[in-house]
């Protein structure tokens, strides 16, 4: 497939679990972090699964560093064993009744080290993780991070030709995260083999991937890097996910007619036919009157039927043509009053909305 | 029409209890309260009985005086192998049966489970029947090798295993259904063969159960009777075990039934303290 895929991870299967059916064809190189972005049941962790070995692909093959893992056709199948795959669970799971050395040395003396050797090569790696002082430790006695940094040490510890991470942050309060997040991007950057994160938080996904991958409903629905992906995304999970107003639609020159009702004036676009739009919630400006003397192209009114407080500002969920999220401080909230079922006007400027052609993806 | 409202009396104590058991009402109505103090008097009194009518003067005498102490000696050494037998083979087949499926295994769980409500006499006649002289196994072992187990002490072991085994069995189970195959996962991706898993996580994993299901498995065999009595008989020092010692000495010499009864009695009580976590905690197990 790619060039330089021999050393790195090729998938290209078909996994089959009862109705539900997962088809992905990606390649992740060596030294790259791929991110698996997807909504719940989408299949991510059942991919992730298929590359560790816990579950046979259906059709298809996976090859790791130019060896088949599992080819359906051939019938060649290596067991989770026998992978050279560290994996990080979701919850990590470390063994409750081991301590933190020993769920690290765990796998050097499963892949057949001697006692010692193992301990030593634990030692390695939770100096490596700055572990060192907890390594006496049960799992039950650590804190969310430091339960992270010990999976990762494990995981590891096993000298793994593939990294594989299930959700690795999701187990932690927002506090930590933000610490984790950072230290895991450095342990990454230092793991030489491909990595495969799997994650539903989308600034999880653009701070720590190179490369992203969007699963919907067990197709890839997009890929490109975090920043592709983020500026022009395909389906509206991603742009909902990312903080963007995305609706399908008909351009004919800077207007267009959008599928769920309403329609845009964008400027100076000679676009015709399919099209995305695309509006940032905090390009919405929102009144409690018509906008009488504006230089917004694009007005409409509509009805508010949710309040969301982010960190620095409100998210407003609206109901129009088209409806809409919409940033606004929350000092505007109450200087406008609002409350769920306030009747509002919405007012964007025409710079504001961005318009691409449509490709790939259904954005239904 | 509005029916009156009759308010009731609540002190500030009843108050305070009411509130810390979420509000419902903490006395119980007589219609239940009457049958549950009879429960508890029709359970305990026998027992209270036994240890007044204990001859606690001269206890020491008494035990000793008996065949009691082979027959505790006996009670002891064959509960004890029967429980090691029970985790050498019941346990991987707990694990077959929470861990794999294939065609006829509700049949193979419930004739393993069996036993649990078979009349122990009827295992025991099944046992004489598969195992004496002529039997299914029986024949065999004696052309064979010579060997004739009905009414020795191999067959008290047989008979107890028989019993006891079937409460190992569905302890380990349930624990092994209930626990969390993601260590397993975890372990093989860690590149731990199968039994390597088995070994190194899946057993301590389930340890506590383990333990209880070994316990209440060895308490079962101590208690045996039907089914050894049938199978094994009851030669003093070769075949009688303590329930079968208590059982005829009640015959002829009712106090050192009553000393023997005690220390079984003290046996439950040391079983039941060390199945407490599991048992007495109430309502929920686990």
């Amino acid at each position: 497939m790619t060039p330089g895929a021999s050393d790195g991870l090729v998938v290209d299967a078909e996994v089959r679990r009862g109705s539900f059916s997962l088809t992905v064809s990606l390649a992740a190189a060596a030294g790259q972090v791929l991110g698996l972005l997807g909504p719940n049941g989408a299949g991510k962790s059942t991919l992730l699964a298929a590359m560790a070995g816990l579950t046979p692909v259906s059709s298809g093959r996976i090859t790791l560093a130019g060896q088949v893992m599992d080819d359906a056709a051939a019938g060649t199948f290596v067991e989770a064993s026998q992978r050279p795959v560290g994996f990080v669970f979701q919850n990590y799971r470390l063994f409750p009744h081991l301590t933190v050395a020993e769920n690290v040395a765990f796998s050097p003396r499963a892949r057949g080290m001697g006692r010692q050797a193992a301990r030593s090569a634990a030692g390695h790696w939770l100096n490596r993780l700055g572990l060192t002082d907890l390594a006496q430790r049960k799992p039950d006695q650590l804190s969310g991070g430091q339960a992270q940094r010990v999976a990762l040490a494990r995981a590891l510890a096993g000298q793994p030709a593939l990294l594989l991470l299930d959700e690795p942050l999701s187990a932690l309060d927002a506090g930590t995260r933000l610490d984790v997040r950072a230290e895991l991007k450095q342990h990454l950057a230092e793991f030489t083999g491909p990595c495969v994160l799997v994650t539903h938080d989308p600034l999880e996904a653009l701070v720590l991937a190179d490369q992203l991958v969007v699963l919907e409903a067990g197709r890839i629905v997009q890929r490109g890097t975090p920043e592709h992906v983020a500026r022009q995304p395909a389906t509206e999970y991603v742009a909902k996910l990312v903080g963007l107003n995305l609706y399908a639609g008909h351009a004919n020159g800077s207007r267009i007619a959008l599928k769920a009702g309403g329609g845009f004036v964008a400027a100076s676009q000679e676009l015709h036919g399919e099209v995305l739009v695309a509006v940032r919630p905090s390009a919405i400006v929102v009144s409690n009157q018509h906008p009488q003397q504006s230089s917004a192209r694009n007005i409409w009114p509509a009805r508010l039927t949710g309040l969301t407080l982010l960190a620095d500002r409100v998210r407003l969920d609206l109901e129009g043509q088209p409806s809409a999220l919409a940033d606004i401080t929350p000092a505007a909230v109450a200087e406008l009053s609002l409350s769920p079922g306030s009747q509002v006007w919405l007012a964007v400027k025409a710079t504001e909305v961005a318009v691409y052609p449509r490709a790939g993806g259904q954005p239904d | 029409m509005v029916t009156r409202i009759a308010p009731s009396h609540l002190t500030a104590r009843a108050r305070a209890r009411r509130s810390a058991w979420s509000g419902a009402p903490r006395s119980v109505p007589p219609p239940l309260l009457v049958p549950a103090l009879i429960a508890v008097a029709f359970l305990v009194l026998p027992l209270a009985g036994l240890l007044i009518r204990a001859p606690w003067r001269h206890l020491a005498a008494t035990l000793s005086g008996t065949d009691a102490t082979q027959a505790l000696i006996l009670s002891l050494w064959t509960a004890t192998v029967t429980t090691g037998i029970s985790l050498v083979i019941g346990v991987p087949l707990a694990w077959v049966l929470a861990r794999t499926t294939f065609p006829g295994q509700r049949l193979l769980r419930a004739l393993v489970t069996l036993p649990l409500v078979l009349p122990p006499v009827v295992g025991g006649v099944a046992l004489l029947l598969a195992f004496s002289r002529v039997g299914l196994i029986g024949q065999y072992l004696d052309s064979w090798f010579g060997l004739t187990i009905p009414f020795t002490p191999l067959a008290v072991v047989l008979a107890q295993t028989f019993v006891a085994m079937p409460f190992l069995i569905i302890t380990v189970e349930g624990a092994l259904r209930s626990a969390d195959q993601g260590f397993e996962e975890a372990a093989a991706t860690l590149g731990a063969k199968r039994m390597t898993v088995f070994r190194r996580v899946t057993v301590p994993l389930i340890a506590p159960s383990l333990g209880a299901g070994a316990v209440l498995c060895w308490a079962r065999a101590l208690g045996e009777f039907g089914a050894t009595i049938t199978f094994a008989g009851s030669f003093p020092g070769q075949t009688e075990t303590m329930p079968i010692a208590v059982y005829y000495a009640l015959e002829n010499d009712p106090d050192a039934a009553i000393a023997l009864s005690l220390v079984l009695l003290l046996v439950s009580v040391v079983v039941l303290v060390s199945l407490r976590d599991r048992w007495l905690r109430g309502g929920s197990v686990q």
